[in-house]
């Protein structure tokens, strides 16, 4: 299946090169959880803080249970605030 | 000590400076800064005073961590009743404005009364003098610090000072120092126009003495030091990437208010984010962000520095801006951008530079426009009004119209006012954006929850830096809650409103809270003050401030019918994102929050609360 892929800030450079825009589009098997989206990204686990799908916080003893469905946007940030 | 012990007051009507010693009793029960110069100001001015008479007064305080070896220890505030508001004033500025005051060897400024022509301060050391600004009158605050140091012969001298927008008594004027740092809410700069106060020039050489125990200071700071090197937010995202970093989070989880709050996300996000500021431009090949920058003692250095596309419309004849400048923030780059519908980040970065230059608050200024635009948008304000055509969206009406406000050119003059009179004056009260008169920062309550809360029980207005609790409800700090849902949101904004009010009233930044809780400020503050300073007094330090500023604000004429939001987020659902569907739930929590508090179901402090706190 055919999902997003977000990644902000200083994980930006674990994209692919030439993804513009902080994303990739990407195939999935069918119903792929968050944990095994993001193992091709080889993102260090202590920045991969904040997991949203779809605009909704995945916490981490979720990831690998937390299943996709095509055309879903899976974007993560590392620690970061602002105000 | 921490404190110097000496006030300065100045009587501008009498032009006349005169030290006294600080109220050590007022000290103990309301530690500094915000909390200290508010119970100044309680005392000495009728709540329901005209903000723009001579008699309000206007208080510049530092804590007693201001100007030591503290992390972020630059901080004071400007306590006043808000010209913009009619409620307490509290606006927080960083920089070296702060430090310097201390140095100087004092805690506090009260300006009274109002001076018969242009005045500005000039304070060194001990030696304080009122000297005419006639020649100053009318300069931006770039002018104005530049020509202050010039006249003076001294670099080193620190500056805060009102523009044209100050003047004017553009309703949400600021207090502007060190150039791009700014008292920004609530209208304090147009308090201190009123006052014919043009700008106070600092210069202190005696260091900060009399810290309790200086051996036990040093070592609690540098341990607090560490908490903020070792965590990941204040130690490697907000240099990184600065507060602009939240654009995208804040889009991507649908509360990014947009378009006057017609919408919670904005497809244009990521043309105005932290990531954004750092690709390079396709017109010049550089980067919209030069560096960032810290303020007086800060180990964050969360601040940006940006310099504009020399290219860009707004700026192409005009040189004076083509250099590096303060900027952008996520609340200006969020008030100047998305809530007008305007993904041109080198527009957004000149009408910063333009508030920054004049003395203007971005974020009113911008949801003010917001306002204008959705009017014009429904056929309330033609462009025969505004002078010109106004859709949102527009970079080239946001950038005109930043430059009409601040002179008070035209229907400049109007967008002065604010959004609440405007919409009020053409009909719409309902499309002002904004609680007690003051516009909202850039979280939508419909897809943060307890930010409702947060701002329909400020008590200086619509605010983020009274209870952040994106933090939490967004960011997982301290834990992790939900957004969508109002329990518990009670509990969590009152926790937050108490804390915060300590971390201002100590003279540190609130962006320490990102890594510090209480327990991290409490050694430093034992350290550097004489008496008890433990974590249990800090708490009721916290809430007692809160309370009295409530006071004021109920006996200004505010009830429980000004805690609450515009319609628009009570009846409007979110229409897209995590929260589709919802719109905020203040009418619940409210009367939780006030049961939580220890007041009335009317939002009065009952006696139990009242004595407990000692007020």
């Amino acid at each position: 299946m055919h999902i997003t892929v977000k990644l902000y800030a200083t994980l930006a450079d674990y994209l692919p090169a030439g993804a513009k825009a902080n994303r990739v589009e990407v195939e999935v098997a069918e119903g792929a959880a968050v944990a095994e989206i993001l193992v091709p990204f080889k993102l260090p686990p202590k920045l991969t803080h904040l997991v949203l799908v779809n605009g909704v916080f995945i916490p981490p003893e979720e990831r690998a249970a937390t299943r996709l469905t095509a055309g879903d946007t899976l974007a993560v940030w590392p620690p970061i605030a602002g105000g | 000590m921490g404190w110097n012990r000496k006030v300065l007051r100045v009587n501008l009507t009498a032009g006349t400076c005169t030290p006294e010693p600080l109220n050590m009793k007022w000290a103990d029960d309301y530690l500094g800064s915000r909390g200290l110069a508010s119970k100044y100001l309680v005392s000495e001015i009728d709540p329901k005073v005209d903000p723009l008479s001579p008699d309000n007064k206007l208080i510049m305080s530092t804590g007693p961590l201001t100007g030591t070896m503290a992390s972020t220890g630059g901080r004071y505030t400007v306590v006043t009743k808000g010209a913009l508001t009619n409620a307490i004033a509290c606006s927080n500025s960083g920089g070296y404005f702060g430090a310097e005051m201390k140095f100087a060897g004092w805690d506090m400024i009260i300006f009274e009364g109002k001076s018969p022509k242009p005045v500005y301060l000039y304070l060194e050391n001990d030696r304080a003098e009122l000297r005419d600004a006639g020649h100053l009158w009318g300069r931006s605050c770039w002018e104005t610090e530049e020509t202050i140091k010039a006249s003076h012969q001294d670099p080193q001298i620190k500056v805060c000072s009102i523009g044209a927008a100050g003047e004017n008594q553009v309703l949400f004027a600021c207090i502007v120092n060190d150039l791009h740092r700014a008292a920004g809410r609530s209208g304090v700069g147009a308090v201190m126009g009123s006052k014919n106060l043009k700008a106070v020039a600092l210069r202190g050489t005696q260091g900060v003495s009399g810290i309790k125990d200086f051996p036990a200071f040093m070592a609690a700071t540098n341990a607090a030091k560490k908490v903020l090197a070792d965590n990941a937010v204040t130690g490697q995202g907000l240099p990184k990437y600065g507060t602009q970093v939240l654009m995208n989070v804040i889009n991507e989880i649908g509360a990014l208010p947009t378009r006057n709050h017609r919408d919670v996300q904005f497809e244009e996000a990521g043309k105005i984010s932290a990531e954004a500021m750092h690709e390079k431009r396709s017109s010049d090949g550089k980067t919209h962000l030069v560096t960032n920058a810290a303020c007086f003692g800060c180990t964050i250095a969360c601040g940006r520095i940006s310099q504009i596309d020399q290219n860009h419309f707004s700026v192409k004849n005009s040189p004076k801006y083509w250099g590096a400048s303060g900027g952008l923030e996520y609340e200006a780059a969020w008030a100047l951008g998305a809530a007008n519908g305007v993904g041109d980040l080198e527009a957004l970065q000149y009408a910063n530079m333009l508030c920054n230059e004049h003395g203007m608050d971005p974020i009113s200024f911008g949801a003010t426009v917001g306002a204008a635009m959705e009017m014009y948008e429904l056929g309330l304000l033609s462009k025969a009004q505004i002078g010109l055509d106004a859709p949102f969206g527009s970079a080239e009406a946001l950038c005109k119209l930043v430059e009409m406000t601040a002179t008070g050119e035209g229907f400049g003059k109007e967008l002065g006012l604010g959004s609440k009179r405007l919409c009020e004056k053409y009909g719409r009260p309902d499309l002002s954006m904004s609680v007690k008169g003051q516009e909202f920062p850039a979280y939508d309550s419909r897809g943060i929850q307890g930010m409702g809360l947060t701002y329909a029980t400020s008590n200086r207005g619509a605010c983020h830096l009274r209870s952040y609790t994106v933090a939490s409800e967004v960011l997982g700090v301290p834990v992790k809650t939900d957004p969508l849902v109002t329990e518990g949101k009670a509990e969590l904004v009152k926790a937050f409103q108490d804390a915060t009010a300590v971390f201002d009233a100590a003279g540190i930044c609130v962006f320490t809270s990102f890594a510090w809780t209480l327990a991290d400020v409490q050694p430093q503050v034992q350290a550097a003050c004489e008496g008890d300073w433990s974590m249990e007094k800090l708490a009721v330090v916290g809430e007692r401030i809160w309370n009295m500023e409530r006071q004021f604000n109920l006996a200004a004429g505010f009830t429980a019918k000004d805690d609450d939001l515009p319609p628009r987020l009570k009846t409007e659902p979110a229409k897209t994102g995590p929260a589709k569907g919802l719109v905020n739930g203040i009418d619940k929590m409210r009367p939780e929050y006030y049961q939580v508090r220890g007041w009335t179901p009317d939002g009065v402090p009952d006696q139990a609360t009242l004595d407990r706190l000692g007020l």
